[in-house]
């Protein structure tokens, strides 16, 4: 579709922006012209669409906990309940992981088995390791009597965080699925394409995280 | 395959063919080297805006009234070096849709959030206080 004369050079206009593709049929797609985009392109596009919807569904999941962070009913509040040791730790292992996730579409664009499943399933250690940290913490919380039932601020703390956790596990078992899928079924074009869905989902959880340790716990800890 | 790959991609290459052996490479591709390096430096930047997020509230370096606004601006620093070298949203022709809905998305966002936060402000700033309704009902 693209003419190999019409390859990168320094200080060109890579995409034409402004410029009518002055013979034929314009080689890039996208704009109407060229025919169809790829399905690579297309796929990606349509997963991009569900997650800005699932980050919609987050972003009333933070304006409650906003609202709510002052009513405690008496009760604790953030300072005397976050470890931000933890949070620091959850952040390291959902980070590496998001990395780790990066590093594995490199191995799946080529083909190498081997690298793929080590990667993945790197990512899916650290995504354990986040969800034990968020189960210990969960836990510890409820132990000492800070459970969602404690005030509106606890309530909406554990929707926010826990939905979190949910969508972290459901990125689990699909991690869990490629990682069978890929010796199964071959790096073949729709395989290739679920993984690319994978780690836009993954990333996604990562941008999500970095919402929430800075909304909940590092300005949660901060506000009196 | 490898005629029909868009040269201007500069996108992910997780659906792509990059089979060592394959087609004969036409045109310059991301090598290995370079996209690696992209992860890298992916990582190394938001490594750092987390620790200055963290660090920010731990010692006394912000002056304290700044601190929530040093917050946000390191979190949506952070956001976008996760959008630019985890999830390669470029400005190439392929990507100009996934930028609008990027676009729409954050206005949904704000508009959620702040909203909420501004209703909710004013309402509380609004309400009797309860002590007061208590008297006013006790007598």
């Amino acid at each position: 579709m693209s003419a190999p004369g019409t390859a990168l050079r320094a200080g060109s206009d890579p995409y034409h922006i402004g410029h009518a593709p002055s013979t034929g049929v314009p080689e890039y797609t996208g704009h109407g012209g060229g025919g169809p985009s790829p399905k690579r392109i297309y796929v990606g596009y349509g997963f991009w669409i569900f997650i800005l919807s699932d980050v919609v569904l987050f972003s009333c999941f933070f304006a409650t906990y906003t609202v709510l962070i002052g009513a405690r009913d008496g009760g604790p509040g953030p300072q005397q309940l976050f470890d931000l040791h933890t949070t620091a730790l959850e952040t390291a292992c959902l980070l590496l992981s998001s990395f780790t996730c990066g590093l594995t579409s490199l191995a799946v664009a080529r083909h190498s088995l081997l690298w793929s499943e080590v990667c993945l399933a790197i990512t899916g250690l650290l995504g354990l390791a986040f969800l034990g940290l968020e189960a210990h913490e969960f836990i510890g919380l409820v132990a000492q009597g800070a459970g969602p039932t404690r005030s509106a601020f606890l309530t909406s703390f554990f929707a926010l965080v826990g939905c979190h956790g949910v969508h972290v596990s459901a990125g689990l078992l699909w991690l869990g699925t490629m990682m069978a899928q890929f010796p199964a079924k071959g790096f073949k074009e729709s395989i290739r394409h679920r993984y690319l869905c994978f780690s836009l989902f993954w990333h996604a959880l990562d941008i999500i995280w970095v919402g929430i340790f800075t909304v909940v716990y590092l300005i949660g800890t901060i506000t009196p | 395959m490898s005629s029909n790959r868009d040269e201007f991609d500069l996108g992910s290459h997780v659906g792509e063919d990059q089979v060592v052996g394959g087609a004969p490479p036409e045109m310059e591709h991301p090598t290995l080297r370079t996209e690696l390096r992209g992860y890298l430096i992916g990582l190394g930047l938001a490594a750092l805006l987390t620790a200055a997020s963290f660090w920010s509230i731990d010692e006394h370096l912000i002056y304290g009234p700044g601190i929530v606004m040093a917050l946000i601006v390191f979190g949506l620093a952070q956001v976008g070096v996760h959008l630019v070298f985890f999830l390669h949203l470029t400005t190439s022709p392929d990507n100009t849709n996934n930028a609008l809905a990027l676009a729409f998305g954050v206005l949904i966002v704000s508009l959620v959030f702040f909203g909420s936060i501004w209703v909710m402000f004013h309402m509380n700033q609004n309400m009797i206080p309860a002590r007061a309704l208590m008297q006013m009902r006790g007598g």
